[in-house]
């Protein structure tokens, strides 16, 4: 087991005004782990979630980043120059909206190359074969490769969303709501992708969901968020069927059982 | 043979918060240890704690005190309270859990369900899916099933496929929960001689069986198992 973290935050808070969204968080996320962050909506964890990945300042608190290559990072005190470079090398963000997180002017086949050339990638031929190769681990078939995402279904988008966040290969994923607004038949196609993809790509992630049973199929640990604070965390088997916290009991009792 | 796995003090309580704080006391000071090639079968009424007990073991319940060491890549390992990758390293390499009900992966085909375990321990594809086909026709899944998604499997099936997925990397020390419940005999029976192959190779058993047929063929020793307070 690796005895460095790869995300290490401590006593992290956010205000809007005078509402406090996220309040004195800290944990340490290891390699190869993925960590689920639950809880009703409004709960703080989409503000959790861009804190961490630097999409967001916070008040109070600091977000360490082990990087591959140049040792530990304060996400916060980087510059902006670098902390895109770290974005967009060895992070990737799927939002829950693939419009958010896609050029929706451009073709899939550009979508995905774009994210290897912020890299170096220069070679023609081989990034339309790399962009071919991550089309068909998603399941986009390759003659919509020269397509827009305009012209794709939502979960269409989706995969085209997390295509082009793996293809650079990277090592932390943020995930919010990845299959959130999706049909269900959609949600188990993506989730089943996401699943093999982490194995196969040793990812760690932080991956934020309002459903337990995505948290379930897809997560290692969980943190269980009430009005900004953690209330509660642990393994994820053990926090959905031995819930220790008043509102982790009520919501792992609220699940709809099929 | 010295024990692999070592509980002692080990107490946990339920507190249901919707139930206005009530608490309820299932398992009080229980203490036990299991040594290579025994089978220790948990005995006692329905609700008495057996399987709060077997799933504390398995770091799935939080046990609020008490200790519960297992040898793990040769040292001895806390599993009561431990970080969660500490628990998941454990449940990797060296405890596995047998139980009635699979949890369905959608989409994923059979033989790659069962495979999974022993892909994680660094097997390559090939080999996992050898071992997946070889543990599923000697557990009577016909191969026309294979590549299917085990979602409209019948429940015997689907409980076979999830004892093939639960055995198929050597954990040195296994926990059964019921591991034959709703199977008939033929399956039963392939069930039971796969389990005694491990045991008989060294590995460390806590089980419940209901069945006493399979009690009687697994278990070495008896535990007996009672709520706090009810007469043992």
């Amino acid at each position: 087991m690796s005895d460095t973290p790869l995300l290490s935050v401590r006593a992290l808070t956010k205000r809007f005004g005078g509402r406090v969204a996220c309040h004195d968080v800290s944990f340490d996320l290891w390699p190869g782990e993925v960590l689920g962050i639950v809880g009703e909506s409004g709960s703080g964890k989409t503000t959790l979630l861009n804190c961490l990945a630097g999409r967001l300042e916070p008040d109070a608190g600091s977000v360490s980043y082990e990087t591959a290559s140049m040792g530990t990072v304060d996400v916060h005190r980087l510059s902006e120059a670098r902390r895109r470079l770290l974005a967009r090398t060895e992070w990737g963000f799927v939002n829950q909206d693939a419009r958010d997180g896609l050029r929706m002017g451009v073709s899939a086949g550009a979508n995905i190359g774009e994210r290897l050339m912020a890299i170096g990638a220069r070679h023609y031929g081989e990034i339309r074969g790399s962009a071919s190769e991550w089309l068909g681990r998603v399941e986009i078939d390759l003659d919509r490769l020269d397509d827009r995402p305009t012209t794709f279904s939502g979960g269409m988008r989706q995969r085209l969303q997390i295509a082009r966040n793996l293809v650079s290969n990277p090592r932390l994923v943020f995930m919010d709501e990845p299959t959130g607004g999706l049909d269900v038949s959609v949600q188990a196609r993506i989730l089943d992708l996401l699943r093999g993809l982490v194995d196969r790509f040793h990812l760690s992630a932080v991956l934020v969901t309002h459903d337990l049973g995505v948290a379930r199929l897809l997560t290692h640990r969980l943190m269980v968020m009430q009005g900004g604070a953690v209330i509660e965390q642990g393994l994820t088997d053990q926090v959905l069927d031995d819930p220790q916290h008043a509102y982790t009991q009520m919501l792992v009792a609220s699940i709809l059982p099929v | 043979m010295l024990p692999v796995l070592r509980v002692s003090g080990l107490n946990k309580s339920f507190v249901m918060h919707a139930q206005g704080g009530l608490a309820l006391r299932v398992l009080e000071d229980v203490a036990l240890s299991v040594a290579p090639g025994e089978c220790l079968a948990l005995v006692g009424p329905s609700g008495a704690g057996k399987s709060t007990l077997l799933r504390s073991l398995y770091g799935n319940y939080r046990p609020q005190t008490g200790s519960i060491r297992i040898r793990h890549r040769e040292a001895w390992v806390e599993l009561a309270n431990a970080e969660p990758r500490t628990t998941l390293d454990v449940r990797r390499h060296t405890l596995g859990f047998v139980s009635q009900f699979l949890r369905v992966i959608p989409r994923v085909a059979t033989v790659d369900v069962v495979a999974e375990p022993m892909l994680r321990l660094g097997a390559t594809p090939e080999q996992a899916r050898d071992r997946a086909q070889f543990l599923l026709s000697l557990l009577g899944i016909p191969e026309r099933l294979w590549q299917l998604p085990p979602a409209t499997f019948s429940g015997g099936e689907q409980q076979r496929v999830n004892i093939a997925r639960s055995l198929i990397a050597d954990y040195p020390v296994l926990l059964l929960d019921e591991p034959t419940a709703s199977l008939d005999v033929a399956n039963r029976d392939g069930v039971i001689d796969l389990i005694r192959q491990r045991r008989e190779a060294g590995a460390a058993i806590v089980g419940i069986f209901h069945d006493t047929a399979v009690r009687d063929a697994l278990a070495t020793r008896l535990h007996n198992v009672a709520l706090p307070g009810a007469q043992a």
